[in-house]
């Protein structure tokens, strides 16, 4: 890296040079037996230089000669985007706790234990149950080198572990799945499996609604599903610089409903979105989005907040190119009442547990609209079966002005999301039943 | 290369070993509004080894070509950690060969500066469009060398390269934003994301017209879908539940998809073939060196074949059928769909539109999903029908079906087949894939869609 650097200081008036390697373990099973075992070892470099006020950027996986990347980089520095802001000096990172050495001490030999365990539990209940599961460990190093001085580097531990089930009967097929991840190696995986079991029980009978609109509850991975692809652009300071999200000019507004607090967290210790710094080697931390209803802040990396007249959250992230704001774990605030007691409150209405297909329509504009993978029928206050072949759609700032209620039972979604269950009145919902 | 690699297979004890190493490089084009965001290159050199033993798999990719002995070693020690039964793999001929790719019009040797003045000229027509407020226009193009070798004598050097364009005009009124995007794309030619002006000009308008269109109440209805909805639709709604590895381990699911299972009408043919030539899912030679093959998924309505790895046609007692693919050396092959598209019936739009009294036009696509049983294909554009004539644009809609009702209900196919080389497939984490999909139009009944 250091060598990369030199050379394209050499040639250019700013370089920084990123660097990421990897080594990530899945054990994976297949209709409930082990069915693989994996290592993958990456690394990957990318260099951002600026030449006569442009910038130009290459990367590469695998081993290059340092010199054939400043010249990618040059290439197309020729055509690059003019630069507003430069590279930053070193500063001291965010304490935050992301490497747990017991992470790669955990044998393969256990993970396939965990798995089988998981299995185990589930077809122990359903035994037609068919379940895929998978057990993975894996350490992530970053380091970020720039001709500013800045050197950052950490190192991350992950270990997650999830199981999909299928169920089918006739021309019937149940979907059911949970997940867990964190920087600690996971101790157990009854989380996962009761969580897995719950479903299965809902969904032992089935039910219809019709089409009409109803309070509808989005557990968590139904928010996931439904409201983060939304949220995620309508907060990304590159959708508000380019006039393109909802809440452009609405910072300090009142959005959404009163109820409503969501906020960007770098620093939740030992969660595998968390970082001392992003990926432009500034310090991250946690930014307020959602406070109270009202629009608080964006989130930005160097460059957008350059353009922008803003200042950098510390939100910069390379997902295989430049980098791009991004986020980090988005926290949504638990309420006051349980998810239990939600449900009995409601005369009649739909759960969501999974939605398919939701964020594939306008979401710049709020709007999903997807299909009922997994969810239930409420009547007076009591879940009475699975609903299927049910469309829920919507625009998330209509239906996010008027929350009914947050449950105030929290839970993580695929590592990046902490959310409670959010219940709307006046959803609407389509059937095949009509 | 070729030496290196087959000493390291050589002497391991293991069922079936492959190597597969990896050559890459691309770049990339972005565009957001009016600034040219990023022109960024990237190249890749990397590989990986799979050993079956006792019907367990190991896998190893990697980066640094040192020691592929090692690699190997580690491989097969994972391998044989899993196997605890026998190894089943479709016998294939072993094949020595090098395919060269002959692009039509190669994309990867015209200059990065025509490349900017192409996409310049399709960001001004939608900059310039009034009402319009950004745009957001990527593009990249690739080539991959890939050198696949076996324990079996398979030694394969297959060359690709892929192009690929999406398009984006954005309009906005008080906080209402509207989108409409296109995709294009082909495996070597860069003349098929030429000359698109009128296309772009046209996007951009419709995207300004969105601003004040209804939507469409949610519900069921007639819809008659243009070709390349209709063949994302014949992706998600059939394409992936023929994928064997779904249901070559799971009884119950071998008994729905029972071969001579009906299905559809007796109009209905679906097809996917990677020796279609001159399409983004066409290849010789799938990844683990089986060569290609055209299957009918469906014939005349009735389940005839699906799609196979060598592990899944053996387990299944079916010929393979060259699906295994993987999208880089970081992912083991799996199976995947290539060009799948519905045959071409006999029906004009007009008939299919003009007894229709209300229903809806669905065109072009933002995406689609499955769980097998049930999918979802969401329309980039839609008209309601009234009185057997298009109307009024309604905001795009999302379609649902079920693969039980909704294939039975398709009540027209079209005399015009066209095949969408835009977008990528996703699996398993492996995204986006080349592949396409086509169709012609078609109309299904009882259709149901998501309001709003």
């Amino acid at each position: 890296m250091e060598e990369l650097l030199e050379r394209a200081k050499k040639a250019a008036e700013q370089v920084e040079v990123y660097q990421v390697s990897s080594v990530v373990t899945p054990v994976k099973f297949e209709s409930n037996r082990l069915k693989q075992v994996q290592t993958k070892e990456t690394v990957g470099t990318s260099i951002r230089i600026v030449k006569n006020g442009r910038l130009g950027f290459a990367q590469a996986s695998g081993n290059f000669e340092p010199q054939t990347l400043v010249d990618m980089a040059l290439e197309t520095a020729a055509f690059g985007d003019s630069v507003r802001f430069d590279f930053p000096y070193r500063q001291p990172l965010t304490q935050v706790d992301t490497y747990d050495t017991a992470v790669e001490k955990v044998s393969i030999e256990h993970m396939a234990a965990l798995g089988s365990e998981m299995i185990a539990a589930v077809t122990a209940h359903t035994p037609e149950a068919q379940c895929s599961a998978s057990v993975t460990r894996g350490l992530v190093h970053t380091r970020i080198l720039n001709s500013s001085g800045c050197d950052a580097s950490y190192t991350r531990s992950f270990f997650s572990a999830g199981l999909e089930g299928v169920v089918v009967k006739h021309d019937d097929m149940l979907f059911v799945g949970d997940g867990r991840s964190s920087c600690h190696p996971l101790q157990d995986t009854a989380g996962i499996t009761d969580t897995v079991i719950g479903q299965l029980e809902l969904a032992r009978r089935n039910a219809n609604v019709r089409s009409q609109t109803m309070p509808v509850i989005f557990k968590p991975d139904g928010v996931a599903a439904a409201l983060m692809a939304p949220l995620l652009s309508a907060f990304n300071g590159k959708t508000v610089l380019m006039g393109a999200s909802p809440l452009a000019e609405k910072l300090g507004e009142v959005m959404f409903d009163y109820k409503l607090f969501v906020h960007d967290d770098a620093t939740v210790p030992w969660q595998v979105a968390s970082c001392p710094c992003d990926d432009e080697g500034i310090p991250a931390g946690q930014t307020a989005l959602v406070e109270g209803g009202t629009v608080s802040n964006f989130i930005y990396d160097l460059n957008t907040a350059a353009l922008a007249g803003a200042k950098t959250t510390g939100n910069g992230s390379r997902n295989g190119g430049l980098p791009s704001p991004s986020m980090h774990s988005v926290i949504i605030d638990g309420g006051k009442t349980s998810f239990d007691d939600i449900v009995k409150g409601l005369a009649g209405g739909l759960i969501i547990e999974e939605l398919m297909g939701a964020s594939q329509g306008n979401t710049l504009n709020g709007d999903f609209s997807g299909n009922v993978l997994l969810g239930y029928k409420v009547e007076n206050g009591e879940i009475v079966g699975r609903v299927k072949n049910t469309m829920v759609s919507g625009n998330i700032y209509h239906l996010l002005k008027q929350i009914e209620a947050l449950s105030r039972e929290t839970k993580w979604v695929g590592g990046m999301l902490n959310t409670p269950a959010i219940c709307c009145f006046n959803v609407a919902v389509a059937s095949k039943e009509g | 290369m070729r030496n290196q690699i087959e000493d390291a297979l050589k002497g391991h004890e293991a069922d079936y070993i492959e190597m597969r190493l990896e050559e890459s490089s691309l770049s990339r084009i972005l565009f957001r509004g009016e600034r040219l965001e990023e022109v960024g290159r990237v190249a890749g050199l990397g590989g990986n080894v799979r050993a079956l033993v006792k019907g367990g798999w190991g896998f190893v990719s990697f980066n640094s070509m040192d020691d592929l002995r090692e690699k190997v070693r580690m491989a097969v020690s994972q391998a044989a950690l899993v196997g605890d039964g026998g190894s089943s793999l479709a016998a294939v001929e072993p094949v020595v060969d090098i395919v060269p790719v002959q692009p039509a019009d190669d994309p990867t040797a015209v200059p990065l500066a025509d490349k900017k003045e192409l996409l310049d000229g399709y960001n001004s027509i939608i900059l310039g469009t009034p009402g319009i407020k950004t745009s957001s226009i990527r593009y990249h193009d690739g080539r991959k060398t890939v050198r696949l070798a076996s324990t079996e004598g398979t030694y394969i050097e297959q060359e690709r390269v892929d192009l690929n364009l999406g398009i984006t005009a954005i309009a906005s009124e008080h906080g209402n934003i509207q989108q409409v995007s296109l995709s294009n794309g082909s495996n070597g030619d860069y003349s098929a994301i030429k000359g698109l002006h009128d296309e772009v000009r046209d996007m951009a308008q419709r995207a300004v017209n969105l601003l004040s269109a209804p939507k469409a109440e949610g519900g069921t209805c007639t819809v008659v879908l243009d070709p390349i909805l209709a063949g994302v639709f014949v992706h998600e709604a059939f394409g992936h539940l023929s994928e064997a590895d779904f249901v070559y381990e799971n009884d119950r699911l071998k008994e729905m998809m029972v071969l001579g299972r009906r299905f559809g009408g007796k109009h209905l043919n679906i097809v996917d073939g990677a020796t279609v030539p001159g399409l983004r899912g066409s290849y010789r030679y799938d990844d683990e060196g089986t060569p290609a093959h055209k299957t009918y998924l469906i014939r005349e309505g009735i389940l005839e074949g699906r799609l196979h790895s060598r592990e899944t046609a053996s387990i299944m007692n079916e010929q393979p059928t060259g699906n295994a693919r993987a999208i880089n050396y970081l992912h083991p092959p799996i199976v995947r769909m290539t060009n799948t598209y519905i045959e071409p019936g006999t029906a004009t739009l007009d008939d299919m539109i003009g007894d229709i009294k209300d229903g809806i036009y669905a065109r072009g696509w933002y995406g689609g999903t499955t769980s097998l049983e049930m999918f979802t294909f969401s329309a980039g554009e839609a008209y309601r029908i009234r009185s057997g004539k298009i109307a009024e644009l309604l905001q795009p809609v999302v379609l649902t079906g079920n693969v039980f009702d909704t294939l039975h209900n398709i009540d027209a196919i079209g005399n015009d087949l066209e095949m969408n080389q835009g977008g990528g497939c996703g699996k398993n984490g492996q995204s986006p894939l080349p592949v396409s999909n086509g169709s012609p139009h078609i109309r299904i009944h009882k259709c149901l869609i998501g309001g709003g």
